[in-house]
């Protein structure tokens, strides 16, 4: 623990040039090892050579999701596969996922970014963690682990689902700290009342680590008045590693960036300028130590900004604002990552329903629900009812393998989804949360 | 067998009402109409004196709208009508989809039946009229 704290109140200076020396080194190493950086450096004219301070960084050329699309699966490793040790994917459109890999090394780091929560909630091995992030190629799940290990966690790894059992284990075995979804604590908690328990009482948390989606600071409050315990906001993509990037410390002023990781910086996402400290844009990471999959300036579509000042808590790494929206059509339901453009993917696949949609996201009892709504063809003999069932059940498990988040398929009227000039709303969002 | 309308209707409010009022507007007559209700929409199926008309209405009126061949069987208008007519069938061990009945008089009933199938349609059709049962064709109801 000592070390980790040491780190985490190093003096900027020193702190700067720890991250100067680590992402020189990545940029060097894609140039050299990658050949999708080569490309992208030597045709942007870029020298990889010559980056003197962290100013240069914003010399380079971005990276995009579509980038790491493009090389799927394994385009983008740096170091040979025997290094490589796991592999993590997010959904991504089209059916091509983006991948990051992990060296020992990178694990080791992940687990030390995810174990800073643990410290922020002045936790450590008298805690029991309960981790219902899904577990499996989700990054949620096992970043969360590795971090409740480091930390000394006794850690428990229930995965997502079956709520009744996650109560009654987070009841006998004292769980204090929780790691999952913003609305999958909620959703607990609710369902825990609705079983007759007060969860202040009943339960023992004292933290909460929530993320994976956005929500707003009614709901935080909500939450933290259910349980009686402290929510930590936590950010992470599995573009850069995972959950872990960025963690809120017990101010809840903020979310620490794991500086000794990653290098941040805000951009203008319409002129790809860097911004000053204070002013909100898109975030940009580099990393600074990641050894199978590390990324220069990669875009992550999340719009925050640097907070000006210094965190209360004496830590000296920088914070990021919590998360105002995207600036692409990522939505995020139940934690899942989900594009516009992959709901069109299956709808070209069913020749009885027109390419019109509109997907209506909705909240009960806290958990987002989905609702599809479809026109069908000309042509498409409606007179049984068992026949526009059968088509609505083939479109609901179409879409569930291909967005792995379930929802439900509405057929409407021809011609009752509005047809707009220019950009179709293809999306309403009514959920409760968010801004 | 008769064109039945079949319409598909979003169960929101005005839709029925807007519906009949384009019949109305186009003079066409309905004798029966039913409604196949779900949580979300209604399937609503019509028997009517101009089925071309009225699907030509109801395409210009933005509903989507479908001529469905149904077996129509005039019944004796008493108690146990539909049901000798049901015995009948008994040993065709035939799917039938949906069924309603409407009376036009005082002296016959109309059983509308979806059968399975068409060659089972046409089976029902040849059993009935040789046990005596008169299938109507659209122009008996127009």
């Amino acid at each position: 623990m000592s070390e980790k704290q040491d780190v985490l109140t190093l003096p900027r200076e020193e702190l700067e040039k720890l991250q100067l020396e680590g992402v020189k080194k990545t940029i060097v190493t894609c140039y050299e090892n990658v050949p999708f950086y080569k490309n992208l450096f030597d045709e942007a004219g870029f020298d990889p050579y010559a980056i003197e301070t962290l100013e240069d960084v914003a010399k380079a050329p971005f990276t995009t999701k579509q980038d790491l699309r493009d090389n799927y699966p394994y385009g983008l490793f740096a170091v040979p596969m025997s290094e490589v040790r796991e592999i993590h994917m997010s959904s991504g459109t089209t059916g091509i996922a983006t991948v990051g890999g992990y060296t020992d090394h990178d694990l080791e780091i992940w687990g030390d970014c995810f174990s800073r929560g643990v410290e922020y909630a002045n936790g450590g091995e008298d805690d029991v963690m309960h981790v219902c992030y899904g577990y499996g190629l989700f990054t949620g799940g096992l970043g969360a682990h590795y971090g409740g290990v480091a930390a000394g966690c006794t850690t428990i790894p229930m995965s997502a689902g079956n709520t009744e059992r996650q109560i009654r284990v987070m009841r006998e075995m004292g769980s204090t700290i929780l790691c999952c979804t913003p609305s999958y604590a909620m959703h607990i908690a609710d369902t825990a009342i609705a079983m007759g328990l007060d969860p202040k009482k009943d339960f023992h948390l004292r933290a909460g680590i929530h993320g994976a989606e956005a929500f707003s600071d009614n709901f935080r409050a909500d939450l933290e008045k259910k349980f009686g315990y402290k929510v930590l906001d936590v950010y992470g993509l599995t573009e850069t590693m995972g959950p872990g990037v960025a963690i809120e410390c017990w101010e809840q002023q903020g979310l620490h960036l794991a500086e000794d990781h990653f290098f941040a910086e805000i951009i203008d996402p319409d002129t790809g300028e860097v911004l000053p400290d204070g002013e909100w844009g898109e975030l940009v990471l580099t990393t600074v130590d990641r050894e199978a999959t590390p990324v220069v300036r990669y875009r992550t579509r999340d719009i925050t900004r640097i907070m000006p000042g210094d965190c209360p808590c004496g830590r000296t790494h920088k914070r990021i604002d919590r998360l105002h929206g995207r600036t692409d059509d990522m939505l995020i339901i139940r934690g899942v990552n989900v594009f516009p453009s992959q709901i069109e993917d299956v709808m070209k696949t069913v020749p009885e329903l027109s390419s019109w949609y509109q997907v209506e996201l909705t909240t009960i009892d806290h958990l987002d629900r989905v609702t599809l709504k479809v026109e069908l063809e000309q042509g498409f003999d409606f007179d049984e009812i068992r026949e526009i069932e059968k088509l609505q059940k083939e479109v609901e498990s179409k879409m569930k393998s291909a967005l792995s988040v379930g929802l439900k398929v509405k057929i409407v009227e021809p011609k009752s989804i509005p047809r707009s000039e220019g950009k179709a709303k293809r999306v309403i969002d009514l959920r409760e949360k968010g801004e | 067998m008769v064109d039945q309308i079949t319409v598909f209707l979003e169960n929101s409010e005005g839709r029925l009402a807007a519906l009949c009022r384009a019949f109305a507007d186009a003079q066409v007559n309905m004798s029966a109409l039913t409604i196949a209700d779900t949580a979300d929409y209604g399937v609503v199926r019509i028997i009517c004196n101009d089925p071309e008309k009225a699907l030509s209405v109801l395409s210009e009126e933005g509903f989507r709208a479908i001529a469905t061949k149904v077996s129509a069987i005039q019944v004796p208008n008493r108690p146990g009508g539909l049901a000798d007519l049901l015995d009948t069938l008994a040993s065709l061990n035939l799917n039938l989809e949906y069924g309603y009945c409407f009376s036009v008089n005082g002296e016959f009933a109309v059983d509308v039946l979806k059968i399975r199938g068409e060659a089972q349609a046409a089976d029902a059709a040849k059993v009935l009229e040789d046990a005596g049962f008169k299938l109507l064709s659209s122009e008996d109801l127009a």
